[in-house]
């Protein structure tokens, strides 16, 4: 948990960013290993194809993430730091679970929102818990990507069972993820 | 491009409702967090510049058969193959759910494909390399995928004990 904490009204402190890491390093790999094997297959017509495709994706994601972002950080900034660490934190029992993974269900947008939004509830007092819930919750109930892709690719028998089966999975993962966090990290929770 | 459409409603709504309460607890509190929101943007773009634009290539080599594969009505070890197929599969969402629905089509049983389409949602690599680990602390994100490693299998126990779907 961080300690930081600010006065009413008052903006905390900025986050301290990660400059480029291993992840970004491994996926440039990835990425320069399967575009040459590409090239190789399909020549440069493939290669060019698939870039124009992805660049047009990237430029229609652009304002979403950017959304993303400020939801997050507006989340961060007014989310009073108590009542989140009451409702939210290592000691909110069930509750806190089933708040968490409410919340993953109804938030809108996708990965551009969801992340930057359960970072902030991490850097606000939220525990490790009740943001396994919520992530868990957005990535299997969230309603988005189920009616955009699942509905009509999968079918809408196989999605409504798939969610209905889904339904205790957040709250189970998060209170598996608290029962494990208390007895790996004790030193993080008073 | 209505459903996207309405995305963009709703998602633009809630920064503008949030920024509006920011507003109320003062200039200096939508100041502050403008600013922490267009740096979070700056330091993400490259990142999601490189996967979005990059994943098109790792989806065009992955041999996609391999997965569907994995997902037939004999593959006894369905759990972890569901698992590694879920988290190896690349591409967004067309990709992971299309790989579902050919297995299905193909013969693969419900519960597999359900465990498949679960630990993709959970364990896509390409989900965590774009978008979970540049947002969250490292230790949350291993956290957070250790922790959901029994769900797939959860899931799929579920389905074959209540013969759905």
């Amino acid at each position: 948990m961080q300690a930081s904490d600010a006065a009413e009204g008052e903006p905390r402190p900025g986050r301290i960013r990660k400059p480029v890491g291993w992840s970004m390093i491994t996926i440039g790999v990835l990425v320069a290993v399967s575009a040459t094997l590409v090239w190789h297959r399909d020549g440069f017509g493939g290669v060019l194809d698939i870039l124009t495709h992805d660049v047009t994706l990237f430029g229609r994601m652009l304002p979403r993430v950017l959304a993303g972002c400020l939801l997050g950080a507006f989340i961060a900034e007014i989310l009073p730091h108590e009542k989140v660490s009451r409702s939210l934190g290592p000691n909110s029992g069930l509750k806190g679970l089933l708040i968490g993974a409410a919340f993953g269900a109804i938030l809108p947008g996708g990965p551009f929102t969801a992340y930057p939004v359960a970072s902030a509830l991490l850097t606000v007092g939220a525990d490790f818990g009740a943001t396994i819930a919520m992530v868990v919750s957005w990535t299997l109930i969230g309603y988005g990507r189920a009616v955009a892709w699942e509905l009509p690719i999968m079918g809408t028998d196989f999605t409504l069972w798939r969610i209905v089966i889904s339904l205790p999975l957040p709250v189970l993962a998060g209170a598996f993820g608290r029962f494990v966090y208390v007895r790996m990290y004790p030193k993080d929770v008073e | 491009m209505s459903a996207a459409l309405l995305i963009d409603l709703i998602l633009w709504g809630s920064v503008a409702a949030v920024g509006f309460i920011a507003y109320r607890n003062g200039p200096k509190v939508l100041k502050a967090s403008l600013r922490e929101g267009s740096m979070d943007f700056v330091n993400i773009v490259p990142r999601i510049a490189l996967g979005v634009i990059g994943s098109g290539y790792i989806a065009a080599v992955m041999p996609q058969e391999i997965i569907t594969g994995w997902l037939g009505p004999n593959s006894g070890w369905f759990g972890v193959l569901a698992a590694i197929a879920g988290a190896a599969t690349p591409g967004g969402p067309v990709v992971g759910f299309s790989i579902g629905a050919v297995a299905l089509k193909a013969g693969g049983g419900p519960p597999q494909v359900l465990a498949y389409v679960i630990a993709w949602a959970l364990f896509a690599f390409q989900r965590l390399l774009l978008w979970e680990i540049p947002f969250m602390p490292a230790r949350f994100v291993w956290f957070r995928a250790a922790v959901s490693l029994p769900f797939p299998f959860l899931a799929a126990a579920i389905a074959m004990a209540i013969g759905r779907p």
